[in-house]
């Protein structure tokens, strides 16, 4: 086995996959179970301060190359949340996900989660202000600007110490010009990556939009080719670490992500496509890769494209 | 461009009132891949979509009591209509292989099928594959009363032996399905048994197979959103219900501490 090993704010890591808040992860034993499943480390599903039932069905439906999704955050709300997750004694670290609607609601959140830290034993907090489908959250507020994230992040890390990622959307153009407001205003990664849209799906046989909520983010294969320009330009205007979400299916893939500038791959609809073990299918392919390709450790793997892309280049 | 889940809309072709608020649709359309255990997403536009259990493959049936908002737009559906669903999603009932001898009629199985409420569509299902096979079927089956009890002629023509519980003694014997299914599986052998209804029945269900050494299959029910295991809202102690399930051995229901105790709600929180 080559050496996939990595690691998170000081946490060890098996390897560098991440389960993508959202995906499974509504309860402690889904996460554990994914650990089990092959994940590196786990974010869990995105707490709210009041309990959410999420949006009518369906919430999810299969196009072509991917699949939409409004689930509309349901999750017990950050009090209970914090109880279900709460007490983490798997190596893989633990990273609690927190929306709110506006700078003061992630302010909050972020101090309940610091009032229970030692209980979590969690790893770090994860901010998500890039999802397009939920009134009232993320870019349907216009929480993407590099304005809103500064502010965001400065009211989160007012809170707590736990080191902050932030959750960017790869639909808000110049994701460049955020993920620096983040890192001025003391974020220490961004997770570049989220659904992609909002995009619609009609029946046309029901000539209605197929998805309950009527709009919903597009995740998967289709989405892939975006989230790698989107990583690849953050690279360039951060120092702080990324985590790069969208598409990644398989080994190639998480690889082709890490070239372009992640430290780690989040991985969510593969598990469509894969099932509950497509992590530990993907560290198999990615050690296979690197076997024949002979890289002993993701250290040089990582932002490899911009070796040999210099800077002067326009793309 | 072709994709694994695509939305179906056909029309009901037949309608069937099976009781006071159970009604069964038969559609125009054979979905040669769908199994006993498995389940169809209904989709209502502009209401909602919830998990079906499919109770036929050809035509395709599903039977639908009108309890909420999606199940009475269902309901209210007239023969001609049209309904949409995506499907078929979910681990289905198995039939375990047995090592026949010498002689196949010899070897001929016999299985137990226990269905409380709604729990009894799937096992029809079961007992007519069965009954094609050439397999043995005794079904248990059971409600609160008289009027509650549905499938039992459609049970009669698949099924060797079919007892009748109800609670209140309406019809069949006065007590529990499960009164009845722990006499038989006491007392008679079954290659293996089945079981779909209450959680909690179930959950005897199978910890009395495991006591008496027969193999056991058991559906379990949660909240479900996707369907195809992917949101997570239908966890049962790490498992997703859609696609580690609904069917699992009971072995490996009896393994989830929150089989038969517990289910949690579409915010995700714990119900006892």
């Amino acid at each position: 086995m080559s050496n996939l090993e990595s690691e998170i704010f000081g946490e060890k890591m098996k390897n560098p996959i991440i389960l993508a808040s959202g995906i499974l992860g509504t309860t402690k034993a889904s996460l554990e179970t994914a650990c089990d499943n092959g994940c590196g480390a786990v974010i869990t599903k995105s707490l709210s301060i009041e309990p959410r039932r999420g949006h009518e069905g369906p919430n999810i439906v299969e196009t072509e190359g991917g699949i939409m999704n409004a689930m509309g955050y349901p999750n017990p709300g950050i009090d209970l949340g914090l109880k279900e997750f709460g007490n983490w004694k798997r190596n893989e670290p633990l990273i609690i996900s927190i929306v709110g609607k506006t700078p003061e609601e992630f302010a909050t959140l972020a101090e309940r989660v610091e009032e229970n830290k030692k209980q979590l034993g969690a790893t770090a907090i994860e901010a998500v202000i890039s999802c397009p489908h939920t009134p009232g959250y993320g870019t349907m507020v216009g929480q993407g600007t590099p304005e809103s994230v500064s502010e965001i992040t400065r009211k989160i890390k007012d809170k707590t110490k736990l080191p902050l990622i932030i959750k960017l959307s790869p639909s808000v153009p110049g994701e460049g010009k955020a993920a620096q407001a983040a890192e001025e205003a003391g974020a220490s990664a961004i997770n570049m990556g989220n659904s992609l849209g909002p995009g619609m799906k009609i029946d046309i046989n029901r000539r209605k939009p197929m998805i309950g909520f009527g709009v919903g983010g597009l995740t998967g294969p289709a989405i892939k080719p975006i989230a790698i320009r989107c990583v690849y330009d953050i690279h360039r205007s951060v120092k702080i670490p990324i985590i790069g979400t969208g598409g990644i299916t398989t080994g190639e893939d998480a690889i082709e992500m890490m070239m372009a500038g992640a430290s780690w791959v989040s991985v969510g609809t593969a598990v469509y496509y894969r099932g509950p073990t497509a992590f530990s299918q993907i560290a198999k392919e990615m050690d296979g890769w690197m076997k024949k390709n002979n890289y002993s450790s993701l250290k040089k793997i990582v932002g490899a494209v911009h070796d040999v892309h210099k800077k002067s280049d326009v793309y | 461009m072709s994709i694994k889940n695509p939305m179906f809309t056909n029309h009901v072709i037949k309608i069937i009132e099976e009781n006071y608020r159970v009604k069964t649709l038969e559609i125009g359309h054979n979905m040669q891949s769908a199994l006993p255990g498995q389940f169809l997403m209904v989709w209502v536009p502009g209401v909602g979509e919830r998990p079906m259990s499919i109770g036929n493959s050809n035509p395709l049936t599903i039977s639908v009591a009108d309890v909420g908002k999606v199940s009475k737009e269902i309901c209210a559906l007239k023969v001609g209509d049209v309904i949409s669903y995506r499907g078929p999603f979910g681990t289905p009932f198995w039939i375990p292989e047995k090592n026949s001898s010498e002689n196949d009629s010899k070897a001929k199985q016999n299985i137990l099928v226990i269905g409380g409420g709604y729990g009894i569509v799937p096992m029809y299902f079961l007992s007519k594959i069965a009954k094609e096979n050439k397999i043995n079927s005794t079904a248990v089956i059971g409600g609160r009363s008289d009027k509650d009890i549905i499938y039992e002629k459609q049970l009669f023509a698949v099924c060797k032996e079919v007892f009748v519980a109800t609670d209140d003694g309406s019809r069949g014997k006065k007590g529990t399905v499960m009164a009845e299914a722990d006499f038989l599986i006491k007392s008679k052998k079954f290659d293996c048994v089945y079981a779909c209804g209450p959680e909690r029945m179930m959950h005897t269900v199978a910890h009395l197979c495991k006591e008496h050494g027969v193999p056991c299959q058991v559906s379990v029910e949660r909240y479900m959103k996707c369907g195809f295991g992917v949101c997570g809202s239908c966890d049962c102690s790490g498992k997703t219900a859609c696609v580690n399930g609904p069917v699992m051995s009971g072995e490996d229901a009896l393994n989830l501490p929150e089989f038969g105790k517990a289910h949690r709600d579409a915010a995700g929180r714990l119900e006892s």
